[in-house]
């Protein structure tokens, strides 16, 4: 195991996707949690397409991607976030409606452009192929951030998380909060890209937290355990998409199916005994 | 000195209206109950007081009194049943309106969520997950929160619904207690009107227009009091 380990860990294109992915799986998980207790994990997938065609014109016009994007889905997450405040029902279906249409002008931007090329096939499915030293330094100094905000609004994230009302009604400032968490997710989400694609960067924030409250009775140990499920879901996943060369991104997906299932397997006995 | 002001106000939901033009003022250390049939517009107007419902028509005002002053029990049917959070977590998270955007608990708040607990019976529980309790600890849980954030007023939303009759007693009398020891102005839905009233030092009778009553004893010889307890 540990041979093998050291033996991928030479190719330095394995080495800087272990560094940003464990970063990011990492921050997307403790994000998710507040995002799917609060069923706003919608906001997930949607940001995830408006970075998915960010990047690309980015691409396209030979702008920095990532320096163009995160302003966009910073925007796009302060937008989501007003929808499904405003109406939870055609929230969502508000949300589907930007986030479908934000492909398609990518799509047809990049096509009549000059074609799918390799680097937007890449925003697309994922590919560690792509990831480079700046990718790494900036993927690591966004997690950094990320963590250290959520830290220090822990408590009030909780809070906002469990009873929006309550929060509200004491005085505490929720907007602040959610718009927080939604940017923070935006900008996790467009850093992930590089490694899971678009179509499944979503689920980084949504799995960890559906496992852990299989098995979990209290907020903080939600989130440990997420970020746990989470950081060994993509090293494994990693690795097997190494040994089998198959795609990254799909394998860590379906690692952390079976991390669900497994917790729900166990949740489901714990209850009956 | 008055703590908030109903100037005009109409609440309403899209086109339905369900107060309108209602004005009443609240004192420090008033014990105002509010009471009615189901779906009479009581919570509506607790949350109008909140300010989670801004008013379609007229003023609701905080006079001396801030939001961050405020302890809250939301009506059973707004709190997620199934949350995975410990009862220790959320009536800490009772504190979190004195905390800035660094929030952390200080020894204080810790020790403030534990006396709450004492006083509610729940402390053993501290460590129990919320979806695991009975729906009368919860609601203990709930107001032992309501209470640490309380510094000048408690509102409350049928506090005592799904309680047994001996708790129910008890839970009427520590509320009346901290109206009297700390000072604290309440504002409570009931259901059970006869227990509610003993407390009270004034009501609200909820129908399409509201009345106020400055005192219970004209209440009591209202008739829209004998009507409702007619109907009950
Ligand atoms: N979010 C809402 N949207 C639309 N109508 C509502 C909403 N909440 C309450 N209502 C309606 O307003 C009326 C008053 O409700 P409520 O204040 O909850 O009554 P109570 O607390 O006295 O039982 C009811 O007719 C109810 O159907
Ligand atoms: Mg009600």
């Amino acid at each position: 195991m540990f041979d093998f380990a050291r033996e991928i860990l030479q190719y330095p294109f394995i080495f800087k996707a272990l560094v940003v992915g464990i970063f990011v799986s990492f921050c997307c998980a403790i994000l998710g949690v507040s995002l799917v207790l609060k069923r706003y994990s919608m906001i997930g997938d949607g940001l995830s397409h408006v970075g998915f065609s960010a990047l690309s014109i980015a691409v396209v016009m030979n702008w920095a991607p990532l320096l163009v994007s995160i302003p966009v889905v910073i925007l796009a997450a302060v937008l989501l976030l007003r929808l499904s405040e405003k109406n939870k029902m055609q929230g969502d279906a508000a949300i589907a409606l930007i986030s479908a249409s934000s492909l398609a002008f990518g799509i047809i931007f990049v096509s009549l452009a000059n074609g799918i090329n390799a680097d937007v096939f890449g925003y697309m499915f994922g590919s560690i192929l792509a990831i480079n030293q700046s990718d790494v330094f900036l993927s690591i100094c966004i997690s950094s951030i990320v963590l250290v905000l959520f830290i220090m609004s822990y408590n009030k994230i909780f809070l906002v998380t469990f009873d929006e009302n309550f929060a509200n009604a004491t005085g505490i400032n929720v907007r602040l909060y959610n718009t927080l968490l939604s940017i923070l997710t935006g900008i996790m989400i467009v850093v992930g890209m590089r490694i899971m694609g678009a179509l499944l960067v979503s689920s980084l924030i949504v799995f960890p937290t559906l496992s852990s409250v299989k098995m979990c009775k209290y907020f903080k140990s939600v989130v440990i355990n997420s970020a746990i499920i989470s950081v060994l879901s993509f090293v494994t996943g990693l690795f097997i998409s190494y040994i089998f060369s198959i795609p990254a991104g799909a394998t860590i997906v379906i690692i952390n199916l079976f991390a669900f299932i497994l917790y729900s397997i166990f949740g489901f006995i714990k209850e009956r005994v | 000195m008055i703590l908030l002001k109903f100037e005009n106000v109409t609440l309403s939901y899209g086109n339905t209206t369900v107060i309108e033009n209602f004005s009443m003022e609240l004192s420090a250390g008033d014990y105002l109950c509010v009471v009615g049939e189901n779906g009479s517009g009581k919570s509506t107007f607790l949350k109008g007081l909140l300010g989670l419902k801004p008013p379609a028509r007229g003023k609701i005002s905080l006079v001396g009194l801030e939001q961050r002053e405020i302890g809250y029990l939301p009506q059973k049917t707004d709190i997620q049943k199934n949350f995975p959070a410990s009862v220790n977590e959320i009536v800490l998270s009772g504190c979190l309106n004195e905390c800035g955007f660094l929030s952390f608990y200080s020894k204080r708040q810790k020790n403030m969520a534990i006396e709450n607990m004492d006083l509610l019976g729940i402390r053993d529980l501290k460590n129990e997950s919320f979806k695991e309790i009975s729906g009368g600890q919860q609601q203990r849980v709930l107001l032992a929160r309501a209470l640490c954030a309380a510094k000048k007023i408690l509102i409350l939303d049928e506090p005592c619904a799904g309680l047994d009759p001996v708790i129910s007693k008890k839970f009427y009398k520590i509320i009346k207690n901290i109206n009297i020891n700390k000072n604290i102005a309440i504002v409570m839905v009931s259901h059970d009107i006869r227990p509610a009233l003993s407390g009270a030092n004034a009501v609200i009778h909820m129908q399409q227009k509201p009345i106020f009553f400055k005192t219970v004893e004209k209440y009591r010889e209202s008739f829209s009091y004998k009507r409702f307890l007619g109907g009950v």
